[in-house]
């Protein structure tokens, strides 16, 4: 039970014509973990995402999902699986209002999306659950505003949002940090603890920030041209010589 | 395209009638003042409901509700679910056409067979007609399947010109010699049989009420299934398609959705359209009654149903007086005060005014903007 496996993916490739974005990743996520991903700029870390998520096809290899074969399943059907999934760059809707856009997410799961002569605002139960997302992502008092309209940071919580509606069990973050401010980091991570551990969820994060990363996972998975390079616990990840000198090193001897 | 106008609809619980009275005070009074006006003109003018002045302005208000609730069909498309179809007059037109094409070929024949009799009351001329509207639906109905289904695979430009090419490909079905016994081809169908109620020439009056009260009921339905959980969904597919598919919306169920409801209203709208010039005329089907559609849309604003009323209105009116002050050039004239126009209420007549945001300055730049030289930048 303990190291019961949910997301599995076995000799998986992606290749763009001559270039391979992926190659053969056999990489498998335990229940209730935070798992991270990490790689320099085109490691390939969101095409990986990308073929988790549905959003394309591998070009071979395959997807599992608690021991069933998704490798082909649309990303509608994987929604209703339980996987969620956040954007790299912020993927809202736009002239909507925070409410509604989580909202929208909530309805998604339910069975009332074809009732075409019913009033939205009659199913008390997805605005109740979109007002208590709301409150989760930190986004209070903020409801009624444009998506648009919203700051930066507090658009990744809308984006994060979104994807809580769905109820998830497995939360994929691709780069939830990107753009913002090292002083709106460290909020949005911590809601990010609490949503995952909150539900015992699962979660694979894709990250740039390294001592983010290290400070939230159990697992680390470092990537490196398509390839896995390594994988581990932080602690064995900050002191893997191979990840030091390829990838860790590079970057920490430049901060220090 | 300039940015989607913003659609944000009071929150309301449920639909009594003082929250609907108090919601649509001025659609409402717009109906009252429409019921009324026939009457009113009669009393004003004094000539006979059904003759001179009055009878002239009872077919304006006709041409211009049928119009109205067809550029409400189109705005639930484009306005709502950000779908640019240039072929939206095939509903228009498949519904005249199936009207007037079983009306005139099929209802004699039928009629003059057999009669359906409840007790001594001949109900055939009734049955007939229920029969033709059900048939003008389901020909709504495969058109709207047909669009939907293009949108499967294209987006954007391509999908707007496929839309473009099975329009037109229709157009010229519909004009072929090959079928000049059924359907008139060039000439299209004239002098489509009617019962007398429903004749314009005789009852104009009736077909004036029966448009009203389509309008009515049509701006009602759509309203009430834009506020519903699909027409919500369905304004999410024009905010962000891709989002929508990641958080468990099949676009493709609701784009369908969308395109046969859209169809439905233009088809009955074009069979009524039919019922008023008691025939059907290639125009109908052509791209021209499309950019109509479109131009009351834009005039009015997108995604706003009560804009492509306005649009309608302000359409039919320009095209009445322009004509008789420019002749034939209107066109020209209109064309450019449609220009000017977009340029200054990019959101149309009602989005600007929802918005409070009539920006003459903004709206000059973007003018003198267009006679700029584009300098290169490297």
């Amino acid at each position: 039970m303990e190291n019961e496996i949910i997301l599995e993916s076995r000799n998986l490739s992606k290749g763009f014509g001559g270039l391979v974005a992926v190659d053969d990743v056999s990489i498998q996520i335990k229940k209730r973990t935070m798992h991270a991903i990490i790689g320099p700029n085109g490691a390939g870390k969101t095409t990986l995402f990308n073929l988790l998520s549905g959003v394309m096809p591998p070009t071979s290899g395959q997807v599992f999902y608690k021991n069933q074969d998704i490798t082909h399943i649309t990303p509608q059907k994987r929604a209703h699986l339980g996987i969620g999934r956040s954007y790299q760059i912020t993927n809202i809707f736009s002239n909507l209002t925070a409410l509604e856009n989580i909202r929208l997410a909530a309805q998604a799961m339910g069975k009332d999306s074809f009732k075409i002569l019913r009033l939205a605002s009659s199913f008390q139960a997805y605005i109740d659950k979109a007002q208590e997302i709301i409150d989760l992502v930190g986004l209070t008092g903020r409801q009624m505003v444009l998506a648009r309209n919203l700051p930066h940071g507090e658009k990744r919580k809308l984006e994060l949002g979104i994807m809580l509606a769905c109820d998830p069990e497995l939360l994929l973050f691709d780069e939830p940090t990107a753009g913002m401010s090292s002083e709106q980091v460290p909020e949005l991570i911590e809601i990010i603890d609490k949503v995952v551990h909150l539900k015992e969820r699962t979660a694979i994060l894709v990250e740039h920030r390294m001592d983010m990363v290290m400070s939230i996972s159990d697992t680390v998975t470092v990537m490196n041209q398509g390839k896995i390079l390594a994988e581990g616990s932080p602690h064995e990840i900050t002191n893997n010589p191979q990840v030091q000198t390829a990838y860790l090193g590079d970057l920490y001897g430049e901060l220090a | 395209m300039t940015e989607k106008p913003i659609t944000m609809e009071p929150v309301t619980k449920k639909t009594t009638i003082s929250s609907l009275i108090n919601r649509e005070r001025g659609f409402l009074i717009f109906i009252a003042i429409m019921i009324l006006f026939p009457f009113v003109m009669n009393w004003i003018t004094g000539t006979g409901l059904n003759e001179g002045i009055t009878k002239f302005w009872q077919g304006q208000f006709i041409t211009f509700f049928i119009m109205a609730v067809f550029a409400m069909s189109y705005d639930l498309l484009i306005g709502y679910g950000g779908i640019l179809s240039f072929g939206h007059a095939a509903s228009f037109g498949g519904g005249a056409y199936a009207f007037a094409l079983l009306m005139k070929h099929w209802a004699p024949n039928f009629m003059s067979q057999y009669r359906i009799l409840i007790g001594s009351l001949d109900i055939t001329q009734t049955i007939v007609l229920i029969f033709v509207f059900l048939i003008v639906l389901l020909v709504s109905i495969l058109i709207g399947l047909l669009f939907a289904a293009t949108s499967i695979r294209l987006k954007g430009t391509y999908f707007a010109m496929l839309t473009l090419a099975i329009g037109q490909a229709l157009f010229i079905l519909i004009k072929a010699t090959d079928f000049h016994e059924w359907t008139g081809a060039d000439e299209g169908l004239h002098g489509v049989p009617l019962p007398v109620w429903l004749n314009p020439t005789q009852n104009r009056l009736t077909v004036y009420f029966i448009t009203l009260v389509f309008l009515f009921g049509s701006y009602l339905l759509m309203k009430r299934m834009t506020n519903s959980p699909t027409g919500h969904v369905v304004v999410a597919n024009r905010e962000n398609e891709d989002r929508m598919r990641m958080i468990g919306y099949n676009p493709v169920s609701f784009r369908t959705v969308a395109f046969v409801i859209s169809s439905v209203f233009a088809g009955v709208a074009g069979a009524l359209y039919s019922i008023w010039n008691m025939s059907a005329t290639p125009n109908m089907l052509s791209a021209v009654t499309t950019v109509d559609a479109l131009i009351m849309t834009i005039l009015g604003g997108m995604g706003t149903l009560i804009g492509p009323i306005i649009g309608a209105g302000i359409s039919q009116v320009i095209q009445q007086f322009f004509y008789t002050w420019f002749g034939a050039r209107w066109p020209l004239v209109f064309g450019l005060l449609f220009m000017l126009i977009v340029i200054f209420l990019p959101y149309g007549i009602v989005g600007t005014w929802r918005l409070k945001r009539l920006d003459i300055k903004e709206g000059w730049h973007r003018f003198v903007g267009l006679f700029k030289i584009q300098k290169d930048q490297s």
